[in-house]
């Protein structure tokens, strides 16, 4: 059985069930002629059953879907030569996976035999046991919609149950959410404890040497500390601080100009201009750093007898800083416009200029808000991955001049794990320490930054 | 008191200096920012727009039956197999009236796609009746052509600068004087998957697979998140587990894109054992990613509707869940639905996390199931752009612009939603 024949087959076996309890009950009622009838409306006695096909089914289908891997990988193990595995290093992992990829319609001559034919075995285990699959599902669907149907009765209230089960339903989903912050978190500590059993915890945070792609061997690692993240920090924090350099005035600049001086009209314009560079994505920014900002940068500081890296942090800090442009903007602008216009009025009625009341009045006031916003852009920015990855470069290099190349965190990561497939060594494993690492920085920075607007904001009223 | 009068007067020239001046910085902010725009979409668009058209050459060809088929058994499996690159070689050197030594007609071989050989030994193969004839026909020019034919400045560069050498360059203007060359839509580009020569290389296996991504997403997150953000907007009531869940959500919303993915390599894949680089994997990351945007959207789009309509369903003896569901959530819907475009749109240019789950492999196929091998558009745009060839640069513009109608697309559906179905109450 396919899957779409499953699930045609689903699909109407619950449609069927849907009916069948609702006409059920309706018969039930319509035998009433006095007295009370069915405590509930018909329709909710078919919902429910329809209801229960559908969580069983999909409880089902799920457990399937996560366990079949591992149950196929298992019995296709049971069925390859002992003599196959040793050829490929002993570890079946590489080679179920070869396998798997080959395509048993278009085989590449000069495959190995005895992949060939595990590879149409494979084929075989993988329908047989979604048949297997689908049919156990179905038979339990089945059973779950005929009982359901038979629970209808005038003591069973199916108003009551449908909306205990919906709202248990909506409570699942929410702490999806909850799962999800917890499957990060486990993940990230999980690995990074692996990768702290090889490398000392204190060397990798302060340590000056990063050099993860020679250190092959284990001894290596230890001895050399080819895993000291200073470098990387300091990397991080200079592009972020080009950034905030370039983001910080021209935004909170803009932000004063749309909230104060614009007329509505203006603002109408600019403010949607300033979306849509928000919602350019990063990798198009990235892009536009390597192969536009980083030439230009280098053409233009060479004529003043400089030379610069052309993956250079001030290219890719001065493009993230457009990126964060219309964070800071539009999250100032909304805490300005924030400000009551008594305050306003105030200043004006003391014979104060537009730009003496902006400076004297309401940034002070906003400045919670606006302080609040810078945080949070830099915690965006030390966690922009695409820029860097495209613009800036992969040395760690210890250094604060903006002209030189450095990498980031986020760099690291993806240089360390794309490509790569082993689990084990230091190298990987290193990229889920930066990445808690990462992860723990921005959440402190967001924390904070909510605590500053909520303790510091001015109550007006 | 006319002392102090006065000292205003005089402080006033300086106030309403620095006053025009301030004004003047800030709109100077927009117009940095204004021009950063137009800077962008400028070298995006000018070096974008030369991939969609590609350079063919016009060339006699010879199908000789020497090299074709010398049994002359007109075997479609010998015919296949013949050398078709000698055949173009040799009739391009006819253009050229001067004797070609080796070295030169290896030159000369280079100006067409290495794919055009599959092309004429399957046109032959259907066309049998052309063995041992002429026929003019206009083949794909190879990468490093194209770049010169697009990009006429590059002729005055040194020929280790240039890609191609002063002898290609003097047959290619003679080709041109010939008229022997045109532009021609690149279809390529819009109907091919990856590839390690710029002119064959093409966006529609991203494409794809971007869609079987955002396919994943949507399933999982749309009535995920919708669910969530009903019950903590309508039903939940005020405790410590649900403010906790919304802190929860908030903190999701602002958690870096790359760490979903490293959630998603150690659990889908490590855990898991999902296949690696399929857009089943990438379409659940971002389904997590989405999450949150959407939660909020609906819940904001949930509070605009008037508490009266709630009241009105309870008066008339509705339950709370059936007055959230039956007449208050439809009225939120469209609100939802912008909320989930853009989250969308998001997802589209989101290529960090996919990098993590492997989604960034060189693939040369269009990806048809949810388990496929496969790249999204921005990965591919990020692929593009890491290679060296220079035929790709243009590619990679030419990707980031195909991305960017698909956004503007999707933000436009996502304001025209707004605009005509949304209620001002």
């Amino acid at each position: 059985m396919g899957f779409w024949s499953f699930f045609f087959i689903i699909v109407f076996l619950g449609l069927t069930t849907q009916w069948y309890g609702t006409n059920k009950a309706l018969k039930l009622n319509s035998n009433i002629k006095e007295g009370p009838k069915l405590p509930s409306l018909p329709s909710y006695y078919g919902a429910n059953a329809f209801l229960w096909l559908v969580i069983s089914v999909l409880l089902f289908l799920i457990v399937w879907v996560f366990s079949k891997p591992h149950i196929l990988d298992y019995i296709l193990i049971q069925n390859i030569p002992k003599a196959l595995i040793d050829e490929f290093g002993g570890t079946p992992n590489m080679l179920i996976d070869i396998i798997k990829a080959t395509d048993i319609s278009n085989i590449f001559p000069g495959t190995n035999p005895i992949i060939i034919e595990n590879a149409l075995y494979y084929n075989k285990i993988d329908k047989l046991s979604d048949s297997i699959a689908y049919s156990i599902i179905l038979f339990v669907g089945l059973t779950v919609s005929i009982f359901s149907i038979n629970k209808i009765s005038f003591l069973f209230k199916a108003r009551q149950a449908v909306e205990k089960t919906n709202i248990n339903l909506l409570i699942l989903c929410s702490t999806i959410a909850i799962i999800a912050t917890i499957g990060i978190i486990l993940s990230l500590i999980f690995e990074a404890l692996r990768f702290f059993e090889k490398v000392n915890f204190f060397d990798f945070l302060f340590g000056f040497n990063w050099s993860p792609q020679t250190a092959i061997r284990e001894g290596q690692v230890a001895s050399d500390g080819a895993f000291g993240a200073i470098p990387i920090f300091s990397g991080t924090l200079l592009i972020t601080f080009v950034a905030m350099f370039v983001a910080i005035p021209i935004g909170l600049f803009s932000a004063i100009y749309l909230a104060e001086y614009a007329k509505p009209s203006v603002r109408s314009t600019f403010k949607p201009i300033l979306e849509i560079l928000a919602g350019v994505p990063t990798v198009v920014y990235g892009f536009f750093a390597a192969i536009t900002v980083g030439p230009f940068l280098k053409n233009f500081v060479g004529e003043f007898g400089f030379t610069i890296a052309s993956e250079s942090a001030l290219a890719a800090g001065g493009v993230m800083g457009i990126m964060i442009i219309p964070f800071i903007s539009s999250l100032s602008d909304d805490v300005i416009r924030a400000v009551p216009q008594n305050l306003r009025d105030g200043s004006y009625a003391m014979g104060a200029t537009k730009s003496e009341t902006v400076k004297k009045i309401i940034l002070p006031a906003a400045l919670p808000g606006i302080m609040g916003a810078v945080l949070l852009a830099i915690s965006r920015a030390i966690g922009e991955t695409m820029i860097v990855v495209m613009a800036a470069g992969i040395a760690a290099n210890l250094t604060l001049n903006p002209f030189e190349s450095v990498t980031t965190v986020t760099v690291q990561i993806v240089t360390l794990l794309v490509g790569d497939q082993e689990f084990d060594s230091a190298k990987t494993l290193a990229a889920f320490a930066l990445g808690i690492t990462l992860f723990f920085a921005t959440l402190f920075l967001n924390i904070i930054a909510l605590r500053i607007v909520q303790k510091y904001r001015e109550k007006y009223d | 008191m006319t002392n102090n009068l006065d000292r205003v007067e005089l402080s006033l020239v300086g106030r309403k200096r620095s006053e025009r001046l301030f004004k003047f910085y800030g709109f100077l902010g927009i117009l940095i920012a204004f021009l950063f725009l137009i800077t962008i979409l400028y070298s995006v668009i000018s070096q974008g727009q030369k991939a969609f058209f590609t350079t063919f050459i016009k060339v006699n060809i010879f199908f000789d039956s020497e090299i074709i088929d010398p049994q002359n058994q007109r075997n479609d499996e010998d015919i296949r197999y013949a050398n078709f690159n000698k055949i173009i070689t040799e009739s391009l050197k006819k253009k050229f009236p001067e004797n070609l030594n080796k070295n030169d007609s290896k030159e000369l071989s280079s100006f067409i796609s290495s794919s055009e050989a599959d092309y004429l030994s399957e046109f032959v193969v259907k066309n049998k009746d052309y063995i041992g004839k002429y026929k003019n026909m206009w083949l794909l020019a190879s990468s490093n052509i194209d770049v010169i034919v697009k990009n006429p400045e590059m002729e005055d560069l040194d020929e280790e600068d240039r890609l191609i050498s002063n002898k290609q360059l003097g047959w290619l203007n003679q080709i041109r004087l010939n008229n022997e060359l045109k532009k021609e839509l690149n279809k390529n580009f819009f109907t091919k998957a990856d590839s390690t020569e710029p002119e064959q290389a093409g966006i529609w296996g991203s494409l794809v697979g971007s869609f079987l991504t955002l396919l994943i997403t949507l399933v999982l997150s749309f009535p995920v998140a919708v669910a969530a953000g009903v019950f903590l907007e309508e039903l939940a009531p005020k405790n410590k587990f649900t403010e906790f869940l919304e802190v929860n959500i908030n903190n999701l919303a602002a958690v870096p894109s790359i760490i979903y993915g490293l959630l998603g390599l150690a659990i889908f894949l490590n855990i898991m054992h999902l296949p690696r680089s399929a857009p089943i994997v990438g379409g659940m990351v971002l389904a997590l990613m989405t999450l949150p945007t959407i939660i909020i959207a609906t819940r904001s789009s949930l509070k605009s509707v008037p508490p009266s309509i709630r009241e009105a369903a309870i008066g008339l003896g509705a339950t709370r869940f059936q007055s959230v569901v039956d007449h208050v959530l439809p009225l939120a819907i469209p609100g939802i639905m912008t909320g989930t475009i853009i989250g969308m749109s998001r997802a589209l240019g989101e290529s960090a996390p996919l990098l993590m789950i492997g989604m960034v492999a060189f693939i040369v196929d269009v990806p048809t199931t949810f388990l496929d091998s496969s790249t999204a558009l921005p990965v591919q745009i990020y692929l593009w752009k890491s290679t060296a060839a220079r035929g790709f640069v243009e590619l990679t513009a030419a990707g980031v612009i195909v991305l960017l109608v698909f956004l503007i697309l999707m933000n436009g559906l996502a304001v025209f939603i707004r605009q005509k179905f949304e209620k001002k109450w």
